[in-house]
């Protein structure tokens, strides 16, 4: 299910959220609307977070993380690291990286495999990226941008990536990351893909300008319809009986 | 070694994307993420800009108001018409590219305009959309501000108007060649003859008050400004006011005999108190023939204590020279000198008449001395016959009063001639002959030359100050001489004009040519039949005529011709003559 949302008028949630397999941070804001949006779908499955990060709201923006743990940049406070330890499931691990390109969530995209980072980052923040996320990690641009963060959005099932990038980059890029890529849009026509959508394994939030055609090429590149349990088991059965048939 | 790189294909480099709004697959090329379609849905470029307005016409004059305050002569679905339409939009028209704009035909009498006008903008970043809108144009309809004063019969703001209590028009011809020369006419909407003068209107007072400058600068005036309040505004503070110049031109002219008061003549360089005025620009110069003293009186001085004439050129007798002899002093172009005169008129028993019983022959002494031969014709007042009502002449020893005081040398035998002259002066009114030729014979000529109450006293007056031009080589410097393109055929302009109260046949020599251009020549011809015929000249006498000039011919070598050098081509186009006027206003004279 994709969902649109908006953060105290703003359609950019994926600067104020980030979502992964394992957990959800949101930004503090004036109303819970925008949390609430995220606490209907994913109450009771993972755990929804607000915090800030050095003293900001945009959490999406500075962090980066996957189901097995969680990048947070220098700026964040021991109060703060603390209280997402205490938020956050045990298997997730946190760690503070020392990086001079700080908004972490700009310059990581990765799903629980595989990340793609900045051509310029530090060798041990990639290192860290890769013990901390357990993650392979890659160098790489998109679309000629250095700030993969915000130019796409991935998850294990599939990503979007910025508009303009070429066919030959989408291969180039899905060999990488073991996932089909589609370039597309998010907030009607809008290119920050990372910005405009957070997304993980079964579920995508959006920003309010999204059109329909956008949350169906989101929802397909996703495998996000009608993606519960039954509809999943239906799914295999149906293919393991086209196998052995 | 040359390093490879891997370049994709074409076909690679490519991406598509979904169109967000319709899902249609398009390139990703535009980075808006829309369609063209759905793009242009979205953004309206021309937004801002708008799509109705109004133009001011006029109906009087039918023009069209051009932003800010013009008024302009337009054809309908003209590129000048277009340009005003858009001026209406030129503000939002600023942001966008205008890429061409067209008239829509519109039936004449629904007043409305409309223009298709396509444009271009870049919107969202590198994606360029081009529109095109309609523009519809309300045609107001209203009177500009020339129709309204036109309308209100308040076509000017102010005016100046110049007199001169004398008889003669001399001055205000001579003043129309410099106001052509130094263009100073150019603001003036209207002039009108008046009694003694001329109006001149203009629509500002800054331009009344350049010409008022203009003439204070050429001749001696004396200027009274005053002001009449048409309306004022209260609640705005401000009023409207029209505003006349009363410009009056001292009435003593150049060749006038001036009998100054005692106490004057003394302050002034213990002069004689009988003086001739020599020159007028714009101080009076007045000269002492007896001793070639000379003194000049400017504007204000005269006004302190102004004095009249004593007489004037139409005074004028001719005399000739009997005898003439340089007694010394010499002063610029003047030579003291000792001259025996008779008058010209008084052949036989004319002797008597002058009630003297001498012998017509007088004495005196002349600044002429330099140019006058014996034989040669002069002209002078003649004194000792002719009775004045003047204060200060009486007053005078009257022994001291010479008999006769000679003035200018004059050219009878060559004026007898008729011959067609080579030269012709502009005007700021329009010929006399066209409007005559129109039928219509009231208020021709702008400065009265032709036409007025008396057209002979005026025609005359013209033909003197031709002459005057002609002898007078530092008054032609002043003004602008032009050459004729059609020399008159020299018979049909046959014109006698007399001096003042002397009768045709006293043989004046005042004769000359009038100007006519080819074209009216016919018509002039015409008028002049009747003047000719009614004596019914025999041919014989005509004959008679020509033998005496040709043995005139070798008379008068000093004639002052004018050399063709002198004159400017181009009489017709006055409009684009250039005005680098050389003389200042302080070279000219008022005759």
């Amino acid at each position: 299910m994709a969902v649109r949302a908006q953060f105290e008028n703003s359609t950019d949630i994926g600067v104020f959220s980030k979502l992964t397999n394992a957990y959800c941070l949101t930004a503090l804001a004036s109303s819970t609307n925008f949390y609430s949006v995220f606490e209907a779908e994913l109450d009771g499955v993972i755990p929804i977070v607000h915090t800030t990060i050095g003293g900001t709201r945009i959490v999406g923006r500075l962090t980066a993380g996957n189901r097995h743990g969680l990048l947070v940049p220098s700026s964040t406070t021991d109060q703060e690291l603390q209280h997402l330890r205490n938020a956050l499931p045990p298997a997730v691990a946190i760690q503070r990286v020392e990086e001079r390109l700080s908004a972490l969530g700009n310059v990581i995209a990765c799903n629980d495999y595989v990340a793609l980072v900045h051509p310029d980052i530090d060798r041990e923040t990639e290192e860290i990226i890769a013990d901390t996320l357990k993650v392979e990690v890659f160098r790489q641009t998109v679309a000629s941008n250095v700030l993969v963060g915000s130019y796409c959005a991935l998850s294990n099932q599939g990503g979007l990536v910025h508009p303009k990038t070429s066919r030959s980059e989408l291969d180039e890029l899905s060999s990488l990351l073991q996932v089909p890529l589609v370039a597309g849009t998010v907030n009607r026509g809008s290119e920050v893909i990372g910005a405009g959508l957070v997304v993980n394994d079964w579920c995508a939030f959006t920003g309010l300008d999204t059109t329909a055609t956008e949350v169906s090429v989101i929802e397909a590149t996703f495998h996000l319809q009608g993606q519960t349990s039954a509809a999943v088991i239906t799914e295999m059965r149906d293919s393991l009986i086209d196998n052995y048939a | 070694m040359v390093a490879m790189e891997y370049e994709p294909d074409a076909q690679g480099q490519e991406s598509y994307i979904l169109c967000a709004d319709c899902g249609t697959v398009i390139s990703s090329a535009n980075g808006a993420g829309l369609c063209v379609g759905c793009l242009r849905n979205t953004v309206d470029i021309t937004e801002g800009i708008p799509k109705e307005a109004a133009l001011n016409f006029c109906r009087g004059c039918e023009r069209f108001l051009s932003p800010p305050n013009s008024w302009v002569t337009v054809q309908p679905e003209s590129r000048e018409l277009l340009a005003i339409c858009l001026k209406k939009i030129a503000r939002p028209l600023m942001k966008v590219r205008l890429i061409d704009a067209s008239f829509i035909w519109t039936e004449p009498h629904s007043r409305r305009i409309k223009i298709k006008i396509t444009i271009q903008k870049e919107v969202l970043a590198n994606t360029v959309l081009q529109q095109t809108f309609e523009l519809l144009l309300v045609v107001h309809t209203g009177q500009c501000p020339a129709c309204t004063r036109l309308a209100a019969k308040n076509t000017w703001k102010a005016s100046v108007q110049v007199r001169q209590k004398v008889t003669h028009k001399r001055t205000f011809l001579w003043l129309e060649q410099l106001i052509l020369k130094h263009n100073a006419h150019k603001d003036t909407i209207s002039i009108t003859e008046k009694r003694d003068g001329l109006d001149f209107f203009y629509t500002e007072r800054n331009m009344a008050i350049k010409m008022v400058e203009f003439l204070t600068g050429v001749v001696p005036i004396r200027i009274k400004a005053s002001e009449q309040l048409i309306s004022s505004d209260t609640h705005s503070n401000t009023s409207n006011y029209k505003f006349t110049y009363s410009v009056e031109i001292v009435p003593v002219c150049k060749d006038d005999l001036v009998c100054l008061p005692k106490t004057q003549a003394k302050s002034w360089g213990n002069i004689s108190q009988l003086t001739i005025c020599s020159r007028v620009g714009n101080t009076i110069h007045l000269l002492d023939p007896m001793t070639l003293q000379q003194t000049d009186v400017t504007a204000p001085v005269y006004w302190r204590n102004p004095f009249e004439s004593l007489t004037t050129v139409a005074d004028l007798v001719e005399f000739i020279v009997l005898d003439v002899e340089p007694s010394g002093p010499v002063r610029g172009k003047y030579v003291l000198a000792d001259a025996q005169v008779t008058r010209a008129s008084s052949s036989g028993n004319n002797t008597d008449d002058d009630g003297m019983g001498d012998d017509g022959i007088y004495h005196t002494r002349t600044h002429l001395g330099g140019i006058l031969q014996p034989g040669d014709t002069v002209l002078g007042y003649h004194l000792t016959n002719t009775n004045f009502n003047h204060n200060a002449f009486e007053a005078l020893d009257q022994g001291r009063i010479p008999d006769v005081i000679l003035v200018k040398k004059t050219y009878p035998n060559r004026r007898r001639k008729s011959r067609p002259r080579n030269w012709k002066l502009k005007s700021i009114a329009k010929e006399a002959e066209d409007v005559q030729e129109g039928g219509n014979t009231v208020g021709r000529g702008a400065l009265g030359r032709r036409g007025g109450v008396d057209q002979k006293n005026v025609e005359r007056d013209y033909e003197l100050f031709l002459r005057d031009l002609e002898e007078d080589k530092e008054m032609r410097a002043a003004i602008n001489l032009y050459k004729a393109e059609h020399p008159p055929a020299p018979g049909a302009a046959d014109e006698d004009v007399g001096m003042g109260g002397e009768s045709k046949k006293s043989g004046s020599g005042l004769k000359g040519g009038k100007r006519r251009n080819g074209k009216q020549a016919s018509a002039a011809a015409g008028m002049d039949v009747d003047e000719d015929m009614v004596p019914a000249q025999p041919s014989q006498e005509a004959e008679g005529m020509e033998a005496d000039d040709e043995e005139d011919d070798d008379e008068e070598e000093d004639f002052p011709e004018i050399d063709m050098d002198e004159l400017l081509e181009q009489f017709d186009e006055m409009d684009m003559e250039d005005e680098g006027v050389a003389a200042g206003p302080e070279g000219s004279q008022v005759a």
